[in-house]
């Protein structure tokens, strides 16, 4: 059985590699490999977002992946985002001032999935939100608040975006 | 959980998925996408011995348009079939596409991988069946192309041969007179369909020159309303005609299942028609 594979890829800007058996998560991977824990494990099959990263630019399931296929890719997780109370970034920050979170777990799949919505529909309706942030669970808000986060930060991205024309 | 152990492949081409489908026979799966098999394989419901992974086979990866037909490669992201690239020429697919899962499922999940999968309560294999897509397989004899109605069998079991891999799906593009709806009903957005309807309809001078109807979510497969669409066909666009083929769409799908899914078919009918007839969409 050839289950060591030897992987590289771009996470946060930073290159690594790693070797790991193929039915290694590429979620456990960042975890336990890279020992960036801000990536939540939750459900294991795709339906709680707390796992999600960008991939490539886009927002994925890394309980979904397998750590080979992250082979060459360039990877983002929570952890390139703001990492002390001085440096958030805006979603960060607007999660912070309106309660978007209590115990967290969910938080960070939540705050890349709502960055990865304003940076492809900068100024979304509430129901737009609603839509986005549907597969990502909180069991303690009751999105609310969440919702008034993500809305937040939105007006605060557009009042730094340069002007258009 | 965590999958059990397997042998990963990860080929470059779809010659080599062929032989190494033929090398591995039924111990192997293929990945596409991957957000049905790999949460199978977490909670240990599949635990194939080799994985044979399509995400680096390039040449399966695009949307083309033919004279009648859109072509779209399986390992088709459902991020591009709900674009305004499918959509122009497809609606329905395209905006069938968008209601699959969450954008972070729908960024990795698969045209091919969706319809090999064949979950009955899924939207693209309704879809490919309404509109009577074409789907082409590859395997050690060759190319073969499946009608959508011979190739969804039953419960994720479809009409390929485990030495077999789908390649292409084709389907119809809309025509200027066509009418199409697409209605799904799930307790929260992005959840399985507890049903779905699709129709399809060619408007020609007052009368339905084609009706199609299919239904999601009922039953062990994707499956055709048809005695809806007969009634449709005979006795066209009125609106008591399209009451009374929703009822007879209900009345198909409660026998297949129980008298809830047949009240629910029945109100998805009749959305997706006036849906068709009012708006030429969904919503």
């Amino acid at each position: 059985m050839n289950d060591r594979h030897d992987i590289h890829m771009t996470v946060n800007g930073e290159p690594h590699s790693v070797t790991v058996p193929a039915r290694k998560l590429l979620a456990d991977c960042l975890r336990e490999d890279l020992r960036l824990t801000g990536t939540h494990v939750g459900c294991e099959q795709g339906v709680c977002g707390a796992c999600t990263v960008v991939m490539d630019g886009r927002p994925v399931r890394s309980c979904l992946l397998f750590a080979v296929q992250a082979q060459g890719a360039e990877l983002e997780t929570i952890e390139s985002l703001g990492q002390s109370a001085e440096d958030l970034h805006p979603v960060q920050q607007a999660f912070w001032d309106h309660h978007g979170l209590q115990c967290g777990f969910c938080t960070p799949g939540m705050v890349l999935t709502a960055k990865a919505l304003l940076e492809e529909n900068p100024r979304p309706t509430e129901d737009e939100i609603r839509e986005a942030i549907a597969g990502n669970i909180c069991r303690c808000t009751g999105y609310v608040f969440i919702i008034d986060a993500i809305q937040a930060a939105a007006e605060r991205l557009a009042a730094e975006a340069p002007v258009d024309g | 959980m965590k999958p059990s152990r397997f042998d990963y492949f990860a080929p470059g081409s779809v010659d080599e998925c062929v032989a190494l489908l033929a090398e591995h026979g039924e111990d192997a799966k293929l990945l596409a996408g991957g957000q049905s098999l790999v949460p199978l394989m977490n909670l240990r419901l599949a635990a194939p011995e080799v994985l044979i992974d399509l995400n680096g086979v390039g040449e399966l990866d695009y949307v083309r348009e033919d004279a009648d037909r859109l072509v779209i490669g399986a390992m088709t992201r459902h991020r591009e079939v709900a674009s305004d690239a499918v959509g122009t020429a497809c609606p329905m697919l395209a905006h069938a596409a968008g209601l699959i899962g969450y954008p972070p499922i729908r960024n990795r999940g698969t045209l091919g991988g969706s319809l090999v999968h064949a979950d009955p309560a899924s939207e693209l294999p309704c879809v490919a069946l309404t509109v009577d897509a074409e789907l082409v397989a590859v395997g050690p004899g060759g190319r073969r192309t499946i009608p959508a109605g011979d190739f969804f069998l039953s419960h994720f079991t479809t009409a390929l041969d485990p030495s077999e891999l789908l390649v292409e799906v084709r389907f119809p593009r809309t025509a200027e007179d066509d009418r199409w709806g697409f209605v799904e009903f799930s307790r929260k957005s992005g959840d399985f369909a507890i049903a779905a309807v699709a129709v399809d309809l060619r408007l020609r001078d007052g009368r339905l020159e084609r009706a199609r109807v299919g239904v999601a979510g009922v039953g062990e497969r994707p499956w055709r309303a048809t005695a809806a669409e007969q009634t449709l066909t005979a006795d066209g666009p009125a609106p008591d005609v399209l009451q009374r083929a929703a009822e007879d769409a209900g009345e198909q799908a409660a026998a297949a299942a129980d008298g809830y899914r047949g009240h629910v078919v029945a109100t998805l009918t009749r959305r997706a028609l006036d849906a068709a007839l009012t708006r030429n969409g969904a919503r």
